[in-house]
């Protein structure tokens, strides 16, 4: 099967230009893996960071919002009643937490569901305390929400079961009041309660401001703490099939249930934004400048056709039409396209693999980076079509050389 | 009058760049088939205008121009490529060939274009065409490295590989040495009375022209001798 001869005009070109080939193409495979580099370093933050908020909160958290006191009231009878606005809220319970469990646990959005008992412990040892947040909870459902296993350091969360009078707490706690595993330690709560609970495992996040502030007790040992009873609930946590439409589950949670739903994305807005801000930058970025290998092609192949502008006369005078020059210099570009972009995906994969290996620390570990089909495609995409849109003025420019004008000369 | 193979009537062009000129003057001119025609005429006379007027690669004019009994005013790019294609060879001033490729790779270019044969029938014909204009033991090298003269009939075997009907030059031996020269004009003659082609020589070279079946000369935009009426009386 021989080329049609279009074809073979452009590869005779590029063939004798074998260096001109070479350096066009690495002006797109330069832009190419910067592009792809980027933006997989930008996308492996995000996912890390996510990650990092999904370790700590639920996809949607229920809980009970503080009412407030109506500062106006009117009895009907011509009497008016003002009053300062204030938190009426006598209790932050959530009544029949079975049944709420339940109906949540229901929706067929929801993936997982479990209900916490929080609240404010002080931690101490001799004359040192530290302030905190207790949580309640059945460590098994909340360990398999979150993975806590992974994070523990000392002990383990099976300690935990069954035992009223166990802990698991953060390791900046550990640190300060220079506890460990098997110690006892003296919480107290705001409602005046104090217990001698013995350590039972010890947890790291990473995190300075939940590793100094967080324990984990059973649901009964908190609900003692609040001076409550087995049906005391606080906090309902669920996760969801997909984060991303926590948007869409919230307003659907909230028609069935009388309490605030909130998702991740509200309590995390400040991680979001940021992450969200880095990533437009990086997009720009790393857009840029593949738009600069682009404006490299246009470049270099409108010089050929000023070169070539003999040869495009005499194409033109021996029959060939001003498609057949488009599609000559346009295979060119095309040509120069593909192999820049392959040779681009390669030097990017090879990047990222080089940026995985680096090991930057805990909690971290390796740098959070790894090759994405997604953006992988894009990629190729966009150095294709950008290759074809730098060849196609130039290519039109030639589709147009007047013939006669160049013998005439 | 079927055998009429170019024609044009009242031709007009201007340029308009750098002032406005009136190049070519109310032309009614016509070639028949199987004619040697020569252009001559001063420098600006509008001939070389003509030329390319009838070549279709200009279509800045106003009356009509006719190509094998075709009205071919008017129409499209794609149109006039496939025309110039299948139906005209050129042969400039200037040889033109592509230097990446072959000689026989140039030769070819117009037939792989025109599609008619195969790639194999291509290659043997562009052979046969270098045989005749000499140049069969040339045919793989690169168009850069042969002499002007060789050059100039590779470009001659270009503008014959699709069999036109009409040949039409430039200046085709404004380059070339007396041998050259001689070899070009016995090539053309051969063309002419064996095969019947038609060739519209635009020249300087008057001994050139002498030699045609047909001196057209042109001066100030409009033909002064040798207007076809003229020769058809002189034939009869």
């Amino acid at each position: 099967m021989r080329l049609p001869v279009n074809l073979d005009i452009a590869l005779t070109h590029i063939v004798t230009r074998k260096k001109q080939t070479l350096v066009t193409a690495l002006g797109i495979t330069i832009g190419v893996s910067i592009y792809l580099f980027m933006n997989s370093l930008s996308s492996g933050f995000s996912d890390f960071s996510r990650d990092n908020i999904f370790q700590n909160n639920a996809h949607i958290e229920i809980y009970k919002e503080d009412e407030m006191s109506q500062p106006l009231f009117d009895s009907g009878s011509g009497v008016v009643l003002i009053s300062n606005p204030q938190i009426t809220t006598s209790s932050k319970k959530l009544s029949n937490p079975e049944k709420l469990l339940h109906d949540i646990k229901a929706e067929p959005y929801i993936t997982n569901a479990i209900s916490l008992v929080e609240f404010s412990a002080v931690y101490r040892r001799g004359d040192t305390q530290i302030q905190g947040r207790g949580i309640g909870v059945d460590m098994l459902d909340y360990a398999d929400m979150f993975q806590t296993d992974e994070l523990m350091v000392a002990g383990s969360i099976q300690d935990l079961r069954d035992n009223l009078n166990g802990i698991i707490i953060g390791s900046g706690i550990a640190e300060k009041l220079s506890l460990t595993v098997g110690q006892n330690i003296t919480v107290s709560s705001t409602e005046g309660i104090y217990k001698v609970l013995r350590i039972v495992g010890i947890f790291s996040t990473g995190s300075t401001q939940m590793d100094e502030t967080r324990s984990y007790v059973n649901t009964t040992t908190a609900q003692q703490y609040l001076k409550e009873g087995p049906s005391y609930v606080t906090t309902i946590y669920a996760n969801t099939v997909d984060p991303d439409n926590s948007l869409q589950y919230i307003e659907e949670l909230a028609g069935i249930i009388p309490y605030a739903v909130e998702d991740w994305t509200v309590i995390n807005k400040d991680i979001i934004t940021q992450d969200e801000t880095r990533q437009l930058m990086m997009t720009a970025i790393s857009l840029a400048i593949l738009i600069m290998a682009g404006f490299g092609i246009y470049n270099i192949l409108s010089t050929t056709i000023s070169q070539k502008i003999d040869d495009i006369a005499i194409l033109k005078a021996t029959g060939f039409n001003g498609r057949d020059v488009i599609n000559i210099f346009l295979s060119e570009a095309l040509f120069f396209g593909l192999i820049g972009t392959a040779l681009g995906i390669l030097v990017g994969i090879c990047l990222i693999g080089i940026m995985k290996s680096i090991y930057i620390g805990q909690p971290v570990g390796n740098f959070p980076i790894s090759v994405e089909a997604d953006l992988v495609l894009l990629s190729t995409l966009l150095g294709l079509v950008l290759t074809l849109c730098a060849g196609y003025f130039p290519a039109r420019r030639a589709a147009d050389v007047d013939p006669v004008e160049i013998f005439r000369r | 009058m079927n055998d009429i193979v170019l024609q044009t009537q009242n031709l007009n062009k201007f340029f308009h760049e750098p002032v406005e000129f009136h190049v070519l003057k109310d032309i009614n001119v016509s070639v028949h088939k199987g004619e040697f025609v020569s252009m001559i005429g001063k420098s600006g006379s509008g001939k070389s205008t003509l030329l390319y007027c009838l070549s279709t690669m200009d279509n800045d004019y106003s009356g009509e121009v006719h190509i094998l009994n075709e009205n071919v005013t008017g129409r499209k790019d794609k149109a006039m490529a496939a025309i110039r294609n299948k139906n005209i060879g050129f042969v400039f001033q200037f040889h033109y060939l592509l230097p990446e490729f072959t000689c026989l790779k140039n030769v070819m270019l117009p037939a792989l274009k025109l599609g008619k044969h195969t790639y194999e029938e291509i290659e043997d014909r562009a052979y046969k065409k270098l045989e005749i204009l000499g140049l069969k033991d040339q045919a793989l090298k690169q168009s850069i490295k042969l002499s002007g003269g060789q050059q100039q009939r590779v470009s001659i075997a270009r503008a014959l590989i699709n069999e036109p009907e009409i040949i039409l030059c430039d200046e085709p031996t404004g380059n070339l040495d007396t041998k050259n020269t001689d070899m070009v004009f016995d090539v053309f003659r051969q063309l002419v009375d064996e095969t019947n082609k038609t060739i519209l020589v635009v020249t300087h070279d008057t001994d050139f022209a002498a030699a045609s079946d047909r001196t057209i000369e042109m001066a100030d935009g409009r033909i002064v001798s040798g207007n076809s009426g003229l020769y058809m009386e002189a034939r009869a």
